[in-house]
């Protein structure tokens, strides 16, 4: 009746879960309970729930993240203090059947439901309002996409409670993945979980490049288009190239699993090299799906805060799609040591040494757009400076592992930790927190405590360092990775210092959380009434913050790069706003349930195939199903608004940006 | 300073270099402080560039720490007191990893990983400090810098600036495309000596090491004659793993039903540690071997007390060793059939079993195939 599942799946005997699982559930219930109480679920499932807008399906990409991002970073804590702990004959606290979960789940999380979700909503939330359009090419898509990537996450934080999470690693290879040598239903969590968000992605990567294909406002060609639509339009194509590959891959490990195939097996023909191969081919380019919508961050950051244009756009438009090709060019890299000979070894080492060519000229083109600027040292620009220095260290490290004969040293060691943890948090997370100071008060509508903002950072880069350098160090003294207990003493006093390292990133992370809180408890003091709280260069800027839901009530008319800087200077020359536009009726597409329906069915699916409950798994299908068919016929699409309100809105943010224009030519701020 | 001649590797002193090297960019750096008398060498450069407006000469501060101005000694002494500090700790954790390495083979990938880390830290130290000079040189706050609202392209700089890593990348190529031939871990070492035959199986979670011509067998145990070449032909029972002995250099996969080849050599006696590499269960970190390479006559002498022992690796006792077991004491076979490492490779014998259930009486049960293999 129902398969696997019995009362042994909960975690009795194991503390650390147990516990976790019961305080997230209170945790649940608790904030279920207020919100029933206070009456909000008809206002959550009209605004947020049922939401097409990108700019609300970005906030919610956001927030996922960041909780997911809390749960992968408790994993991490436990990670360095086990192996602190567990030195020569010490054990530490965490057997190696909970360990190996934990740094699976950490990876697992970290990659695809926080980071993902992070630069998804980033994209999510900016380049419609970028390209001076409305919202993204398919709305209710988008709004499948982000609950498909709950649901995966749902399916991991379950396995907390009933069950196990996978015991081999982030990208489970085979044969220890296969049912032989990982009977239970670990593998099967992570299989389901990655494969339903996996979809989602997949829809993400289609909408935005169809997105930026075919809708641009006006006059936007595509050299006029801003560096973080650019990267997060080549980030899209990644995703559209390289996702089917991890879909079709987990599909056949899943294959192996519940049918008994021999894809990857290590006997009837099955072949475990090929695993390598296909989900590498995957892998390379997800973790440039992360860091080119960063680089684009860091694009926009450093023009507006140097109050110059990009130096060399072109130059840097080249780079992304350079890197974007030669990304999917070598994924061998991962596994060097696999034995395919020098000629291939070397083939693949240079095609990845060849890709530190685009990231050095975006580095070039960064520092050559602070020169002759008025750098302005706000927060983003700490991150982002702090970026330079941890980024370009960090892909030195990667053109070390390029070489082969060197790889053969520090393969998978703790070398190879360091090194990309060095680029993922000095490169990805580093701009996500960048750009979350720098566009908040656009999501929002008041900027963050400066103070706190710095106190953060400061933390975040001396705890990163602290942590990271002493894994460089044993990597080089031969320790390998994925280690439950340290047989070698003399790698302890390293991996105390990386204790002290968390130590410092968790009081970043204190740092940030109160950020926030002091930040809504003054928010009135902060707040940003013009919409343009950076002195801003792109169409974003434009716009009140928080934006109105149709963004733009008459889409902007773009003349040359950077669209809305041209709009301001011709203001401040002419001192006056252009003239009201004639405002039409504006079309936007209705609110759908289905995107958390379909999720909701095909969290079940995955539990019920997880748990090998085969008629809950059916109906889930068929449930699931019947929602995309009613969809699919539904006859209401849009709904206008009529031309009052556009009107209404509108003249507020004229009104509004009036006194800006007169507080900009009495302060001279621009030249 | 003293070069350290603890470690007597057949290589360079480079660690005298590293805190040589140390020193070196201190110096630079207050070079950098006293800027000769404000030149800007990228204005100079770009000059055809600018707005026009002639730049004022400024005299950028020298850092404090670095000067040599009498007051400022103490803090000067100070801060090369801790970078000594810093960079005796560090190197400290030069011993026993890769960076100190025993054979050839180490010695090679050692080389050329020092040397790819020098030519890169050639380009990145200065493009670091370049990006933090700039920021901090067109500071808002710094009336003096000129402001160039509109400067956004220079042919010039484009030039550099796609020169410099493409340059840097295919001198890189280079050491890439050598490298990875001359050490390509399936090349035999040249050596008046033949090279030794060991065969590798890693099981879960042990390793087992088969000597075919003295026909004897160790688990988690490796001993071989120093100044002889190794010939490791390696597969796996179950799992991926790795073979890695970080002092005798490259790594290897050890995959079922493949067989990899690695040659390696210890120039002298040590005693080090190997290890699995990759990932490949619970009982991944206890997958230590010990390594110890000896003179040719301690060797021979441990094969003759290696074959006295009683257990024999036959197709029945290597069943039983292809069970799961974790944390196991190093012990020898005194024979081993000699087609066992080719029985395994080709899977003639059935690959090891996963988890078998909880039972407390292990010994003597039926050994279990688990799921679909």
């Amino acid at each position: 009746m129902f398969g696997k599942l019995d009362w042994s799946a909960i975690p009795i005997s194991q503390p650390i879960p147990l516990i976790t699982s019961i305080v997230i559930i209170l945790v649940m219930l608790g904030v279920l309970g207020v919100v029933t109480v206070k009456g909000w679920w008809p206002y959550l499932w009209r605004e947020w729930i049922t939401t097409v807008d990108h700019k609300r399906i970005g906030i919610m990409y956001g927030l996922l993240g960041v909780v997911m991002l809390v749960r992968g970073f408790a994993d991490a804590i436990m990670m360095r203090t086990q192996q602190a702990a567990a030195i020569g004959e010490a054990q530490g606290y965490l057997p190696p059947e909970h360990y190996n979960q934990i740094f699976s789940a950490h990876g697992t999380i970290m990659i695809f439901f926080a980071a993902m979700p992070l630069v998804i909503g980033f994209m999510n939330f900016l380049v419609p309002l970028q390209l001076g359009v409305r919202d993204v090419a398919f709305p209710t898509l988008n709004s499948v996409s982000f609950w498909l990537t709950a649901s995966g996450a749902l399916l991991v934080n379950a396995s907390l409670f009933l069950g196990e999470f996978a015991r081999t690693g982030w990208l489970p290879y085979p044969p220890l993945s296969e049912a032989t040598y990982s009977p239970g239903v670990g593998v099967d969590y992570y299989l389901w979980a990655i494969q339903i968000s996996g979809i989602g992605t997949l829809m993400t990567g289609i909408n935005f490049v169809t997105t930026v294909l075919k809708m641009r406002c006006p006059g936007m060609s595509y050299l006029r288009m801003p560096m973080f639509t650019w990267t997060a339009f080549a980030s899209s194509l990644i995703i559209v190239a390289v996702f089917p590959i991890l879909t079709a891959t987990l599909a056949m490990l899943t294959l192996d699993r519940y049918v008994g195939w021999h894809y990857f097996t290590n006997t009837a023909g099955g072949n475990p090299m090929m695993f390598m191969n296909l989900i590498w081919a995957w892998g390379h380019p997800e973790v440039y799906i992360l860091v080119l919508p960063a680089f684009g961050i860091f694009s926009e950051i450093f023009s507006t805060f140097s109050g110059k244009p990009l130096f060399g756009y072109r130059s840097m438009v080249a780079a992304t799609l350079f890197i974007c090709i030669v990304a999917m060019m070598t994924w061998l890299h991962h596994f060097f040591t696999m034995g395919a000979g020098a000629a291939v070894n070397t083939a693949f080492g240079i095609s990845t040494s060849v890709i530190a060519v685009g990231t050095g000229v975006k580095i070039y083109n960064w520092i050559f757009t602070m020169y002759g600027g008025r750098v302005r040292l706000t927060v983003p620009m700490l991150w982002s400076l702090g970026f330079v220095f941890t980024f370009v260290i960090g892909g030195m490290t990667g053109v070390l592992l390029a070489v082969p004969p060197a790889d053969f040293l520090v393969h998978n060691s703790m070398f190879l930790v360091a090194h990309f943890h060095n680029v993922i948090v000095g490169g990805v997370v580093f701009a996500l927190f960048a750009g979350l100071e720098f566009w908040f008060p656009k999501a929002f509508g008041f900027r963050l405590h400066e103070g706190w903002g710095k106190a953060a950072f400061w933390c975040a880069f001396f705890g990163f360092w602290v942590t990271f350098t002493p894994l460089y160090i044993v990597g080089l003294m031969g320790m390998t990775r994925r280690l439950q207990h340290v047989v070698v003493s003399a790698w302890a006093p390293w991996l105390y210092i990386s204790v002290v390292g968390i130590v410092i990133l968790i009081l970043g992370a204190i740092a940030q959380v109160i950020q926030l809180l002091v930040s809504i408890r003054d928010r009135e003091k902060l707040r940003d009434l013009t919409g343009d709280p950076w002195d801003g260069r792109s169409l974003e800027w434009a716009t009140p913050s928080p934006p109105p839901f149709f963004n733009f009530a008459v889409m902007p008319n773009v003349e040359g790069e950077e669209p809305y800087w041209g709009i301001k200077l011709r203001a401040v020359e002419t001192q006056q706003l252009s003239p009201e536009p004639a405002y039409e009726p504006i079309e936007m597409p209705v609110n759908s349930p289905v995107g958390f329906y379909t999720a909701f069915f095909a969290s079940v699916f995955g539990f019920a195939m997880i748990w090998y409950i085969w008629w809950l798994a059916i109906l889930a299908l068929v449930a699931a199903y019947a929602g995309f068919a009613w969809f699919a016929w539904r006859d209401v699409h849009e709904f206008e608004v009529p031309v009052e309100e556009v009107a209404r809105v509108d003249r507020a943010r004229r009104a509004a940006r009036e006194v800006f224009l007169t507080q900009l030519s009495s302060q001279e701020v621009l030249p | 300073m003293i070069c350290m001649r603890r470690f007597t590797a057949s290589g360079p002193c480079w660690r005298t270099w590293l805190a040589d090297d140390v020193n070196q960019r201190l110096i630079s750096l207050s070079f950098l402080g006293r800027n000769v008398h404000g030149w800007d060498p990228f204005l100079a450069a770009m000059r055809s560039n600018t707005l026009g407006t002639p730049r004022k000469i400024v005299n950028y501060p020298a850092p404090r720490i670095a000067s040599f101005k009498d007051g400022a000694m103490l803090s000067r002494t100070r801060l090369q007191l801790v970078v000594l500090a810093a960079a005796a700790l560090g190197l400290s954790a030069c011993q026993g990893g890769v960076l100190d390495p025993l054979g050839p083979v180490g010695a090679d990938d050692a080389t050329i990983l020092i040397d790819a880390t020098v030519i890169m830290l050639a380009i990145i130290v200065p493009t670091i400090l370049l990006a933090f000079w700039m920021a901090w040189r067109y500071r808002a706050s710094n009336t003096k810098a000129e402001y160039l609202p509109n400067w956004s392209y220079s042919g010039r700089i484009e030039a550099v600036v796609w020169s410099i890593p493409i340059l840097t990348i295919m001198f890189i190529g280079g050491v890439i495309w050598i490298g990875s031939y001359k050490l390509d871990p399936f090349k035999p070492l040249p050596s008046s000596k033949p090279a030794l035959e060991v065969q590798v199986v890693s099981l879960d979670w042990k390793w087992l090491f088969i000597y075919p011509r003295e026909g004897i067998a160790t688990v988690n145990q490796l001993v071989v004659p120093a100044g002889t070449p190794v010939h490791f032909s390696i597969t796996s029972a179950s799992v991926f793993n790795v073979f890695f002995v970080p002092r005798l250099g490259s790594m290897i996969y050890a995959m079922p039903g493949m067989v990899s080849q690695l040659n390696l050599k210890a120039d002298r006696p040590a005693v080090m540690f190997g290890q699995s590499s990759h990932f490949s269960g619970d009982g991944f970190s206890d997958m230590q071997f010990q390594v110890r390479s000896v003179p040719d006559a301690e060797y021979v002498a441990w094969i003759q007390s290696a074959k006295s022992g009683g257990k024999v690796l036959d197709r029945a006792a290597y069943t039983q060793l292809a069970r799961q077991s974790q944390n196991v004491k190093p012990y020898t076979y005194a024979s081993a059939d000699p087609n066992l490492f080719d029985a395994v490779a080709m899977q003639h014998v059935p690959p090891g079993p996963g988890p078998e259930p909880e039972n407390p009486s292990h010994a003597g049960r039926e050994v279990s195939t688990g799921g679909h293999d």
